[in-house]
């Protein structure tokens, strides 16, 4: 057995819980708040309704850990796709700085936004 | 004469894959198209921040953030994602009694009842997404 260091389980067990949070949560997000609210399918949320419940700094904080899991997924899986689809695995640092990056920046904006809200 | 230099020194056989070669058989294809649910899970986490950020700038501003959502094109797009979403979750479900073995005691729970599981939470979810969101 390799007892190298590596750093995959970690990323790994971030991509799996954020594989499965964002496929509890967002099928049913995107449809009410973004198809079913303005095709007036339901009774949607007022803007009141919506900044009463931001209101609510534990929202705010599941919020906060859906948008960084999901986007932790996001990172760690199309970093693949590009190596695979694309045939790019010279391109190797480049892609994981871009997805591992660009999840870090929304996670850090995610913090902002969320925390800022008033 | 440069020693390194060699006529006729041997190379590597590569095989040349196509760009496309996950278009070749059905199986490839819905691996990649899996794969590429990300896209939709990376969008979705976004737009609740613009979702959030627009709703911080004033009911006038909420306004015109619900006519964008209501144009055809942004509809169609976020019902690409929405589809892009349900593919995300029944490929993750189907994997994850692969992933985990659960036993109770010496018995192990059955792949079938592990999926019905998931998909018993994915309704509570979004029951509580439902009742959390709808209008008062």
């Amino acid at each position: 057995m390799s007892r190298r260091r590596c750093n995959e389980p970690f990323f790994w067990s971030l991509f799996s819980s954020g594989g499965m949070i964002s496929a509890l949560i967002l099928p049913g997000l995107v449809f009410f708040l973004w198809i079913a609210t303005p095709l007036g399918w339901w009774q949607s949320p007022s803007y009141a309704d919506l900044v009463m419940l931001l209101e609510n700094p534990l929202l705010r904080a599941g919020l906060f850990i859906v948008i960084s899991l999901s986007a932790v997924h996001w990172g760690h899986r199309f970093r693949f796709t590009l190596y695979d689809g694309l045939q790019l695995s010279h391109l190797y640092g480049l892609i994981a700085t871009v997805c591992y990056g660009g999840a870090a920046l929304i996670v850090c904006i995610a913090a902002y936004v969320l925390w800022s809200f008033a | 004469m440069n020693p390194d230099y060699k006529l006729y020194h041997p190379k590597w056989y590569r095989r040349r894959i196509p760009i496309f070669w996950w278009l070749q058989r059905l199986a490839y294809t819905k691996f990649i198209f899996r794969e590429l649910t990300s896209l939709g899970v990376l969008y979705a986490a976004i737009l609740i921040l613009v979702q959030v950020w627009a709703l911080s700038q004033g009911e006038a501003f909420y306004e015109r953030w619900l006519a964008w959502l209501s144009w055809r094109p942004v509809l169609a797009l976020h019902a690409l994602v929405f589809l892009a979403l349900i593919f995300h979750l029944v490929t993750w479900f189907s994997l994850a009694p692969k992933a985990m073995v659960v036993r109770l005691g010496s018995w192990r729970v059955p792949d079938r009842v592990l999926l019905l599981a998931h998909y018993l939470a994915w309704l509570g979810a979004t029951a509580l997404v439902f009742w959390g969101l709808k209008g008062r």
